[in-house]
């Protein structure tokens, strides 16, 4: 069956676009095939640095007839609408068939021979191809990645006619720039093609170039008794870069090891994309790197080798030189003070204003997370300075990780150290959660300051779009609370971020707040110094933080304690807000049902059944902790003869109340034993007082599991009960006293969980 | 290192190879533009000629200031004042790849033994609102060529896009002299180094730049310059248009003063954006005032007056 090869040639692809692109084409090409009634048996795309390919296998030499269904505008609709679909389909009116009241266009499509329909594909997929950035060339209007410079077309062996912008296609490609033989390659089909550019120093397929990288890389670390530092993101990256990968073992100066692994790892990468390379005696970083470089020179790469390390010298001679400037005494105080100058967002204020709130908010949750309280205010300080140093400021990615080594240098306690190194963890769910409970603390704030503190602004992400990570955020405050075993309302957490936007009230700012109860500001005289009657109004002045929408307001007038006592609102000050938050109600709403969200998606990634986590979260409880275990207790019994019993008894009685509370209003209070009650009544109710006292004994020592089998033990009762008596008796005191009775039974079952959301 | 069989090039020989090479491929060899620029592609010849559709091919060296970079000459490879060789073909030629790597070949850059590549560097600047696609061209890892295919100058897409290579001087200079310190290149044939030439101006500009430069005159220069853009392309002459050019002058002056205010730390982090903001609405109203007169120009119409 005939073949089909298509290559578009062009200047350097960016790395970082090129299997993308493969993607795209394939796709793209694959699904205009489809719509053209084409059909094939194999399909498989080739990007390198200057060529992106394509090779399809058991194309037909003609199309079939196909015929296709358009459907139109409605019977009815504007003549317009019909006249426009007429002439988009070349239709008349007669032609059309009319199904469910909808125009329908049937097409008929003769069949053309595949050459044509596949040269319409390939301008169709140029054209529109979905490249992330893309250029002008000369006087040309054409977008491309970078300059198109040829384009090879062949089906069956022969080349297609097809011209695009000045290209026409031929069956000629070229190999490596340097290495090659500089002549045209003359291809007849793909295996002519691979091959010839293989002979001329072209690795087409982007994986056998990953592969040669790392098995030369390995091989000629192995030699040195040293090991290849395995990156899968920069191993991409090379094999983007060259397409003929020949990794070369250059020697650094050794002077340079002094400097932190992290810092000479990243300046290769990033800088100069090679590898590290550690050695196999110490198990340290060795004073060596891997380039991967694209040539294969002939001195055998030693002037690539020794011009790659001279650059790597100077890069490393600047990390030094940040090294030491960064690690001078009282440079923590000095890069706060360079924070007020950076702004975190236009609507949350300065990173400065950020590292109060961590303090207050590290301060307020140290307790519930069992943590030293000055210790973690004293880290929460600390944690963001580093963002001011050179080192960060070179590489990014660096945060934290400088910052603790510049905390120890600074003589810092080390658990403060391990808290600015390890608050940004986790990351991602690879990564690990702190394991210092000073650090677990600031990293908790830290996370609830980015959450809360979007939603106060509201910038909760929406579908796919989370620009400021915020569903990462939320999965690290929950394996925080999880994994460190902390008994916190969520409520809480968020209560302690609004309690710190106190901070904004300072010498230049003031926040203001309107409630009923509550008119006023908190001021400068706060930030001069203060008396204790003004401490007592702070301390009240918090609980308005949380009952009002929040307002910044710039300090142009001298707020103080007058302004409260005289219960005025200034709208000016609120329309002059610089920052505005919205209420902790609202957000606080918003921040539980987000939660709620991700801790399904959370316990649905660990196996756990679904309709055990809705019986769970229907409780509205807001304690992470304490809902897992009840969504464990109520996993581990389920499938048991006593879940089943549990399972059995609710259903039996909520399908009760369901049917009667249809017909009226059901009675409030509890059963009583009635005289003249048959014995199954009577010793079901004696039986729930007992059961019921156990159940809630075992509730509030939040075991669950116990809980559940107390309840399973009331089957028979229950049964019993059921099937002896008519609870809807004629005596409307004896059917109120019955209703009562499994209200209590229904109650008692979902103050473990809400079993009616299970479903098997 | 170099090709085998020649010395390699003193600083001014590279310079004068890359005028000839440039100038066998039809380029106007231009001198450098006479006021401070921190890059040498705010020389007119290449921000404002970007613009319009008017072929246009020019090579040049421009002296590149960047006061915050200096080091007193104790630095090895950080200067404040360095050269930087601007080329710009408008509209770029289909082999400029080829042309580029051939000038390397011309200054002893032997590509057979060399590991030369193209890695993504989409080059932009803020400043005059340019952007276009490239590439930094690596030789075994050093970055030593800025490679660009403009696509924008002033906020708005060029008619024609030129391409522009901008090689760092010094850098090749001490890889084809195989040299670890900039001041140790040979600067002639003759024994001159480029120590002798940029030591003690180097020293003597990083104290001025650093300590002695007067904040004050810097601001109040700062905004002269700034009234007087506005005021030139305002002002009512005998052409009866807009006296851009000029115009211009004054917008790269105002770029450089900001420039000293940012080395001597009197630019607070919260007034940078708003600074530079400022230079690019300048920059930009150039640029259109600059576009709109080449295209009068190329089709004969008036230009627009006042």
């Amino acid at each position: 069956m005939p073949q089909l090869l298509i290559e578009l040639f062009s200047e350097e692809i960016p790395a970082r676009m090129q299997l993308g692109a493969a993607r795209d084409f394939e796709r793209l090409f694959d699904a205009k095939l489809k719509a053209s009634g084409l059909s094939y048996e194999t399909i498989k795309s080739y990007v390198g640095p200057r060529r992106l390919a394509l090779h399809i296998e058991g194309l037909p030499l003609e199309q079939a007839a196909v015929s296709e269904e358009v459907k139109g505008p409605r019977e009815g609709a504007p003549p317009q609408a019909l006249e426009g679909f007429l002439r988009k389909t070349g239709l008349t009116i007669d032609k059309l068939v009319i199904e469910n009241g909808i125009y329908i266009a049937r097409i008929e499509k003769a069949a053309r021979k595949t050459t044509e329909v596949l040269g319409a594909i390939l301008e169709d997929v140029i054209l529109n191809f979905p490249w992330p950035k893309s250029m002008r060339s000369g006087t040309s209007t054409f977008r491309w990645v970078r300059p198109l410079k040829r384009i090879i077309f062949l089906f069956n062996g022969k080349v297609i006619p097809f011209e695009l912008e000045g290209i026409t296609a031929s069956n000629i490609t070229e190999g490596h720039r340097f290495l090659g033989s500089k002549k045209p390659i003359k291809v007849s089909d793909f295996d002519s093609y691979k091959n010839g550019l293989l002979e001329n120093f072209v690795i087409l397929d982007h994986y056998e170039r990953q592969n040669v990288i790392l098995s030369k890389a390995r091989e000629a670390c192995t030699k040195a008794g040293l090991t290849l530092m395995d990156d899968q993101g920069l191993l991409e990256e090379v094999a983007g870069l060259s397409e003929w990968p020949t990794p070369l073992l250059g020697n650094m100066d050794p002077k340079f090891l002094t400097l932190p692994p992290e810092v000479i790892k990243t300046s290769m990468k990033t800088h100069q994309k090679y590898f590290a390379v550690k050695d196999n005696k110490t198990g340290n970083m060795a004073a060596n790197f891997v380039v991967v470089s694209n040539m294969a020179a002939a001195d055998g790469g030693e002037e690539i080798k020794r011009g790659n390390a001279k650059v790597l010298s100077a890069r490393l001679s600047d990390g030094v030189f940040f090294w030491s400037e960064d690690n001078r005494a009282g440079n923590f105080d000095a890069w706060l003070e360079k924070l007020k100058g950076v702004t975190f967002h236009a609507k949350l204020g300065t990173l400065y204003e950020r590292v109060q709130r961590l303090k207050l908010i590290a301060e307020d949750i140290a307790p519930l997370m069992r943590a030293d309280v000055t210790a973690s205010g004293e880290a929460a300080r600390l944690a963001k300075a580093d963002l001011a140093s050179y080192m960060v400021g070179e590489f990014p990615e660096l945060q934290g990780v400088m910052g603790g080594y510049y905390s120890v240098a600074a003589g810092h306690r080390p658990e403060i150290s391990e808290a600015v190194r390890d608050h940004y963890k986790p990351q991602g769910p690879s990564d690990t959660v702190p394991a210092h409970v000073v650090a677990a603390t600031v990293a908790l704030a830290d996370k609830i300051d980015t959450l809360v503190g979007f939603f106060a602004i509201d910038e909760k992400p929406t579908g796919s779009k989370d620009p400021y990570a915020l569903r990462r955020a939320a999965l690290g405050v929950l394996r925080i609370l999880r994994e460190h075993c902390v008994r916190a309302s969520l409520s809480d957490l968020v209560e302690a971020w609004y309690k710190s936007t106190l901070t904004y009230a300072n010498a230049d700012r003031a926040v203001h707040v309107d409630t009923e109860n509550w008119r006023g500001s908190a001021g400068p005289r706060w930030a001069q110094g203060t008396t204790d009657t003004y401490e007592n109004y702070l301390r009240d002045f918090k609980q308005g933080l949380l009952e009002s929408q929040i307002w910044v307001v710039p300090n142009t007038r001298d707020y103080d304690l007058d302004i409260l006592f005289e219960h005025v609102t200034n709208k000016q000050d609120i329309k002059d807000a610089v920052l505005t938050f919205r209420p902790f109600e609202v957000v606080k709403a918003e921040f539980l049902e987000f939660f709620a969200d991700r801790l399904k998606v959370q316990l649905r990634d660990e196996g756990v059944r679904f309709d055990l986590i809705d019986a769970v979260f229907a409780l509205k409880d807001d304690d992470v902790i304490r809902m897992i275990e009840r969504i464990r207790a109520l996993e581990s019994i389920i499938d048991t003869p006593e879940g089943q019993d549990v399972l059995a008894l609710y259903k039996r009685v909520a399908n009760i109340l369901n049917a009667e509370a249809k017909k009226g209003e059901l009675p409030s209070g509890h059963a009583r034993i009635m005289s003249g009650a048959p014995e199954v009544e009577t010793d079901l109710i004696a039986r729930m007082s007992g059961v019921g006292a156990t159940v809630r004994q075992h509730i509030e020592g939040e075991a669950y599991l116990e809980a559940l089998k107390a309840l399973s033990t009331l089957r028979g009762a229950v049964d019993a009960f059921l099937d002896g008596v008519l609870v809807n008796a004629e005596d409307a005191s004896v059917r109120q006293n019955r209703l009562a009775l499994l209200q209590d039974i229904r109650g008692l079952v979902e103050s473990v969980a809400d079993l009616s959301k299970v479903t098997q | 290192m170099t090709a085998k069989s020649a010395e390699p090039l003193s600083f001014q020989d590279l310079i004068l190879t890359l005028h000839a090479y440039w100038s066998k491929q039809g380029c106007a060899i231009l001198q450098p533009y006479d006021v401070e620029v921190g890059a040498g592609t705010l020389h007119p010849a290449t921000v404002l000629r970007a613009l319009g559709k008017k072929p246009w091919k020019a090579a040049y060296v421009q002296p590149s200031r960047r006061p915050v970079d200096g080091r007193y000459g104790e630095n090895p490879n950080r200067l404040q004042h360095y050269y930087q060789y601007q080329v710009i073909l408008k509209p770029n030629p289909d082999n400029l790849q080829e042309l580029y790597l051939g000038s390397l070949k011309a200054i002893g850059l032997d590509p057979d033994l060399h590991d030369i590549r193209f890695v993504e560097d989409d080059w932009e600047n803020p400043t005059v609102g340019a952007w276009g696609l490239g590439w930094e061209v690596w030789c075994d890892g050093m970055e030593v060529t800025q490679y660009t295919y403009f696509q924008g100058v002033g906020g708005i897409e060029v008619d024609v896009v030129s391409g522009e290579l901008t090689y760092g001087l010094e850098r090749l200079a001490m890889y084809v002299q195989n040299v670890d310190n900039v001041y140790d290149l040979k600067f002639n044939n003759a024994g001159t180094t480029y120590g002798d030439v940029f030591k003690e101006q180097e020293r003597q500009f990083s104290a001025f730049n650093f300590e002695a430069s007067d904040v004050d005159t810097l601001k109040r220069q700062f905004e002269d310059m700034e009234r007087n853009v506005t005021r030139i392309l305002n002002t009512e002459n005998s052409l009866g248009y807009k006296l851009v050019l000029p115009a211009y002058d004054h917008v790269l002056k105002a770029s450089h003063l900001f420039n000293l205010m940012d080395a001597r730390g009197a630019i607070a982090v919260a007034e940078r954006q708003s600074y530079i903001g400022r230079i690019r609405d300048l920059c930009k109203a150039c640029a259109l005032e600059w576009a709109a007169q080449e295209e009068a120009r190329n089709d004969a119409a008036p230009i627009p007056s006042l």
